[in-house]
């Protein structure tokens, strides 16, 4: 047999039909739901008068609009309100069976708590209407976003048409220095390829750094191959993805699991397998990264200064700096660790799991946030997240700093609940994107790890994490 | 669906990169749960000065002169003209349903992100890639010629200038026959049920873990 790429694996593996013009039709395993992109999909399927195929594979719940504070009281804003109950009310409707409403306790943003509740699996195809969905590859499942209409198609068909992709393999070799995380790789990897670079691809990340990363190091790496264009990253399954699935409420159990976990082992690209593309980056002298601008390739070291448009050749590159500049009130050649901060958000599906709660709390520990930073929240992943952290302290280490400890969900990321930046604020975020307006409206994002994020607090500036270890 | 087959109409410029969809719809928007009414907010922090809320009244609202969109020779544009790497980000399907309800039948760009690029189509909504020089031109002619229309010919894989010139672009057979006749992709998969079962149950003997 010739050697195969684990997408190829994933990919021979859920076709249904191929046509001859490449078009083709997948078989869908998990179906993740949230209340955004969900109700005019559930609308349109009750129009058509037609009837979920395999409701089953539906895991819903609601992130995006809930409140991350005094949650027993509703949510106030009456049109978040309706969303969520919109979703509440399809799920009683079309039987959905695994629903984590806003009140469950393990309830969070949708995207962590399906690797948490074993709803992701590898071999898996898992797709949901959200462009993040490419986190869950980290467990070597093909995963990616849809829009609503697809979301529609896949309720009512449990197959979605689309066609096969080229294959990227981003090899990182060599071992992360210290205070240099998984977020700061994908960043550097997003500066390096650029925001269009994985365009249709899927991406494997691979290399030692990458296979020496935990799964929640691995699922921020795979997070993000969207904001490098990828609708799907993907990482090869090994012990480190059999052990974090053991034990996991929605995963096979006893018997089953093995017979599972020897078919994931074979999940893994094959020696030889050819790849459309490869890139290759060395690990071992990377720094903590910090975004200047409105892009996620627009991506410097915190040893670094933010651009200066007029040493761009490129008239179109170098319009984009300025515009990004004016947008982020920032002056050319000013020192990125010389940049104040007004608020910091340690959250998202990036980055808002145990140990990136962990790894923050030990940078603030026995600190104080600065004065001129207004704001620190803290937003856990998810419930088990939050439960677990206040069992080892953690809520009381963020508290004693002056952070603030909040209920699960997306919160600041994009701030469509009341978590979100005044025009002009400018935050140290451990979320994905920093588009102009993503946390608020003339809000300015810059995208850090958990530790610079952190330590961004503390000092009321950018800082290199690193120095303080 | 709605069909695409020829349209002429009036192109806009927007001359900007990495136009994400959370600038085509802002995230406000997004908590609608009908798939109309964001025809006014689309581009909304761009093309208002005051910050945009669902359900406010537009006519109170300050529009923001040097936006591209508001110049009123633009007004009734159809078409849209824009840089690389169009629709990236969030994966809203209501950025094309905002395109198309605030009046637009099609955008060209050198590339496009792919769930945005996904989405269109589902929606009669055409997004169009033609060579970064070829873009670039037609920026530069619509720039400078008030009242500039193109012709999209979706049969024929072109775009044509008002000098006639055309340009051809790709597009794969599946979509494009779905365009050209309004196909709901959804009907058309039901046709193949009997495969879909039959697939199923193998993958129930082999992985029954997932069907768990
Ligand atoms: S945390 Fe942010 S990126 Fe992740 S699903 Fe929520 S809104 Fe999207």
């Amino acid at each position: 047999m010739t050697a195969q790429t684990l997408y190829e694996k994933l990919w021979d593996s859920h076709l249904v039909r191929e046509d001859p013009d490449g078009t083709a039709l997948i078989y869908v395993d998990r179906h993740l739901v949230h209340e955004v992109t969900s109700p005019q999909a559930f609308e349109g399927l009750a129009l058509h008068g037609r009837a979920p195929w395999r409701i089953g594979s539906v895991v819903a719940t609601a992130d995006h609009n809930v409140p991350t504070h005094a949650r027993s009281e509703g949510i106030a804003d009456p049109i978040s309100r309706l969303q969520v109950e919109t979703l509440d009310q399809n799920v009683v409707k079309f039987h959905v069976k695994t629903y984590f409403g806003m009140n469950d306790r393990r309830q969070g943003i949708v995207h962590v708590i399906g690797p948490e509740q074993g709803a992701t699996l590898p071999g898996m195809t898992v797709v949901c209407g959200d462009s993040h969905t490419s986190t869950h590859g980290a467990f070597a499942a093909l995963a990616f976003g849809i829009g609503t209409s697809e979301v529609e198609h896949v309720l009512a068909t449990q197959c979605l048409l689309t066609k096969r992709l080229k294959t990227l393999l981003i090899r990182a070799e060599g071992k992360l220095p210290p205070g240099v995380t998984a977020k700061d790789l994908v960043l550097a990897i997003i500066g390096k390829i650029g925001t269009a670079g994985g365009t249709g691809h899927a991406i494997e990340f691979g290399g030692s750094a990458v296979r020496a990363q935990s799964m929640e190091g691995r699922m921020t790496i795979c997070n993000m191959a969207i904001e490098a264009g990828a609708r799907s990253g993907m990482v090869a399954v090994d012990e480190t993805t059999i052990d974090y699935l053991r034990g996991r409420p929605l995963c096979p159990q006893g018997e089953m699991f093995d017979t599972a976990a020897a078919y994931w082992r074979t999940l893994v690209s094959d020696p030889g397998a050819k790849f459309d593309r490869v890139v290759d980056i060395d690990v071992a002298s990377l720094k903590p990264q910090v975004t200047w601008g409105t892009s996620p390739e627009m991506v410097v070291s915190i040893e670094d200064r933010v651009p200066d448009p007029s040493k761009e050749a490129d008239p179109a590159r170098r319009g984009a700096i300025e515009r990004a500049l004016e947008y982020m009130g920032l002056e050319p050649n000013v020192a990125m660790s010389d940049i104040a901060i007004d608020k910091v958000f340690i959250g998202s599906c990036t980055n808002s799991r145990i140990e990136d709660l962990r790894a923050a709390a030990a940078v603030v520990k026995g600190q104080r946030v600065a004065k001129n930073v207004k704001l620190a929240l803290v937003v856990p992943g998810s419930g088990l997240v939050k439960t677990q952290a206040e069992k080892e302290g953690l809520d009381r280490v963020f508290l004693d700093s002056g952070f603030e400890w909040r209920d699960p969900g997306c919160s600041m990321c994009l701030g469509m609940n009341d978590d979100k930046l005044a025009a002009g604020e400018r935050c140290a975020s451990t979320s994905n994107r920093n588009f102009e307006g993503r946390q608020g409206a003339g809000g300015r994002t810059h995208l850090v790890s958990p530790e610079m994020a952190a330590a961004a607090a503390i000092a009321g500036h950018f800082v290199d994490v690193r120095r303080g270890r | 669906m709605e069909k695409f087959t020829v349209h002429t109409g009036l192109v806009a410029p927007l001359d900007r990169e990495n136009v994400d969809t959370d600038a085509i719809i802002p995230k406000q928007f997004l908590k609608s749960i009908k798939r109309t009414g964001f025809g006014p907010h689309l581009f909304d922090a761009w093309r208002y000065i005051d910050v945009g809320q669902p359900g406010m009244d537009l006519t109170k609202r300050t529009l923001n002169p040097d936006f591209v969109l508001n110049r009123p020779q633009y007004r009734g544009a159809s078409i849209l003209l824009a840089r690389k790497n169009f629709g990236c980000g969030s994966s809203r399907e209501h950025a094309p349903w905002a395109l198309q309800q605030g009046g637009f039948k099609a955008v060209v760009a050198p590339s496009f992100a792919d769930i945005f690029f996904n989405n269109s189509f589902k929606n009669g909504f055409l997004p169009i890639a033609l060579q970064e020089s070829e873009v670039a031109r037609l920026f530069d002619e619509a720039v400078g010629a008030p009242g500039y229309r193109l012709t999209i010919d979706l049969a024929a894989q072109t775009v044509t200038t008002p000098s006639g010139e055309a340009m051809h672009f790709d597009i794969d057979d599946f979509r494009k026959k779905s365009l050209l006749n309004g196909w709901d992709d959804i009907g058309l998969t039901l046709r193949n049920a009997a495969e879909i079962k039959a697939y199923e149950e193998r993958r129930k003997r082999a992985e029954p873990w997932i069907f768990g």
